[in-house]
């Protein structure tokens, strides 16, 4: 027998009932006022506690702002001090995402053999059809995009929620296939 | 020495100087109505914000506090919204019904006002079947819900009321049947004579186990009566939006929230009467000194102690258990409630007649 019991389902519980049923009843009845007394003791215990306050008094604690570590607020492209990315331009990002908010425009760069090689030209990314589901992250084979915190996204003109992740002039960081 | 029956009495000499008796009955009655609106007004105001504060408490979370010092006017905020915003009636509704039953609501609630004590001689109405009255009274506010369910057209509401009528008239057996165990130990209707009766000592310390079940018994039956959590079925909000006042807006809406803050008020000072004395202090026993001190805290204090400590257990409840389907609600009732008071009053009835009470 467990401790949870709920009075309607213990009372619809299959199974023997050698013991009588006015045993199980009193049990029934019991149990079910034992585990309601628990809970009551739990929140009790909050009430009187006010140790723990979950509540984040948002726009007033903007420096001191705990944010939960699963948090996704939008993706990033993150940039070595070399103006270097990660990004190989194979599209992998764009094909798993949802909605189209993804869209890689390449480019063939010469490398010093002479020989063409696809890297990427723009990185374009539309915030306002992201729904933060994290295929991308997931997706990619280099590590090339995560997902960054940031949230305050409101703007008036909405042509500025697409974004173009790659900064001006960098490329791929050596190394990276 | 200031109390509210001195008030009271100092008032009616007052207008007996000047107003033959007919006058003074009329101005009484005015003067009654017009306190007893205030503190529904007062009621509502402090109930809402404490529900919020307490359900707040509970759940780790800090409450309304940004309105007013610690958000104290965060109520009054909330009152003047629905003051001021449209009390819309639905096209398809029966237009009578729908703007009747709120009114209905809050008249049922007013009548059960009438035969509480507030303070020691300090009652609108010296009652003799008081607790007939009330319990009688009670049921009928189950008709303004049916009533609202009904004129608003809206499956979800008809839905709610329908519930609520089910629900109101199961668990309505087991209050009146725990409310008779108090009955069956005084012997009087009258709840003046059941408080008096408590003048050494409060039923539920008086009574022994049996007048604890029914205590616990009571309590859980006025929840459901009051259709609050875990049995609020009747406006359950994931599954019927808000049951039977979904097509309520402003005033209307506030009149039936009122209502119901008032019922849970007006449930809780019943059983504080009922079980734990009404006006009467805690006195135990023979410590004398004790006493004495317990007498100087003035009788309206702890009538409304011991109804506040009633409204927090009820909330406690509120935002403690999760909310019963309706066949486990009519199994609590049918199947445990109803023949485990109906066992209760049998011992409470062998217990007066042996005396075994003190």
């Amino acid at each position: 027998m467990n401790d949870i019991h709920d009075i309607s389902s213990a009372s619809k519980a299959p199974g023997p009932r050698k013991a009588s049923g006015f045993i199980t009843y009193i049990r029934d009845v019991f149990y079910a006022v034992k585990s309601l007394l628990v809970g009551l003791r739990r929140t009790g215990y909050y009430f009187t506690h006010h140790k723990e306050i979950i509540t984040q008094q948002y726009p007033d604690n903007r420096e001191t702002l705990n944010l939960p570590e699963r948090f996704k607020g939008e993706v990033v492209m993150p940039h070595d001090e070399n103006n270097e990315h990660a990004c190989t331009g194979c599209t992998a990002c764009e094909l798993a995402c949802p909605n189209a908010t993804i869209k890689i425009v390449t480019k063939f760069d010469l490398t010093p053999e002479g020989k063409k090689k696809k890297a990427i030209d723009k990185f374009v990314y539309h915030l306002e059809l992201c729904t933060m589901c994290n295929l991308c992250v997931v997706a990619c084979p280099t590590d090339a995009i995560k997902m960054a915190q940031t949230f305050e996204h409101s703007v008036f003109d909405r042509g500025q929620l697409t974004k173009i992740l790659n900064k001006p002039g960098s490329k791929i960081r050596e190394g990276v296939e | 020495m200031w109390s509210f029956s001195n008030i009271s009495t100092n008032i009616d000499e007052w207008l007996r100087s000047f107003l033959n008796p007919t006058w003074t009955m009329v101005a009484e009655m005015v003067i009654v109505g017009i306190c007893v609106i205030s503190l529904f007004a007062v009621l509502g105001l402090v109930l809402v914000l404490m529900e919020r504060k307490v359900s707040a408490w509970i759940q780790i979370r800090l409450g309304p506090n940004r309105v007013g010092p610690k958000g104290i006017l965060q109520s009054f905020a909330d009152t003047l919204k629905l003051l001021v915003k449209e009390g819309m009636t639905p096209d398809g509704s029966d237009k009578f019904l729908f703007n009747f039953a709120p009114l209905l609501a809050i008249i049922v609630a007013m009548l059960l006002m009438a035969p509480i004590a507030f303070a020691k001689d300090f009652h609108m109405w010296d009652l003799n079947i008081g607790v007939l009255y009330v319990s009688a009274v009670s049921s009928i506010s189950v008709i303004s819900i049916l009533m609202a369910g009904w004129a608003s057209n809206n499956k979800y509401s008809l839905m709610g009321a329908m519930r609520s009528g089910a629900q109101i008239v199961s668990y309505e057996l087991s209050a009146g049947l725990s409310i008779l165990t108090i009955v069956v130990l005084c012997g009087s209707l009258n709840l003046n004579d059941i408080i008096q009766s408590q003048v050494d000592g409060w039923w539920i310390f008086k009574g022994h186990l049996p007048v604890l079940i029914s205590f616990v018994i009571f309590i859980i039956a006025v929840t459901a009566e009051t259709n609050r959590a875990p049995f609020d079925l009747a406006e359950a909000e994931s599954e019927l939006t808000a049951g039977f006042h979904t097509e309520y807006s402003g005033m209307k809406f506030a009149l039936f929230f009122l209502a119901e803050y008032v019922n849970v008020f007006i449930v809780c000072a019943i059983g504080a009467t009922l079980f734990l004395g009404g006006w009467m202090p805690f006195h135990i026993g023979n410590w004398t000194d004790f006493n004495h001190v317990m007498d100087y805290v003035p009788s309206s204090l702890w009538f409304f102690g011991k109804t506040f400590f009633l409204i927090f257990l009820i909330m406690w409840f509120r935002w403690t258990f999760p909310r019963l389907r309706i066949d486990q609600l009519l199994n609590l009732e049918w199947k445990y409630l109803l023949p485990i008071s109906m066992v209760n009053i049998l011992l409470v009835t062998l217990m007066a007649i042996l005396g075994w009470h003190f």
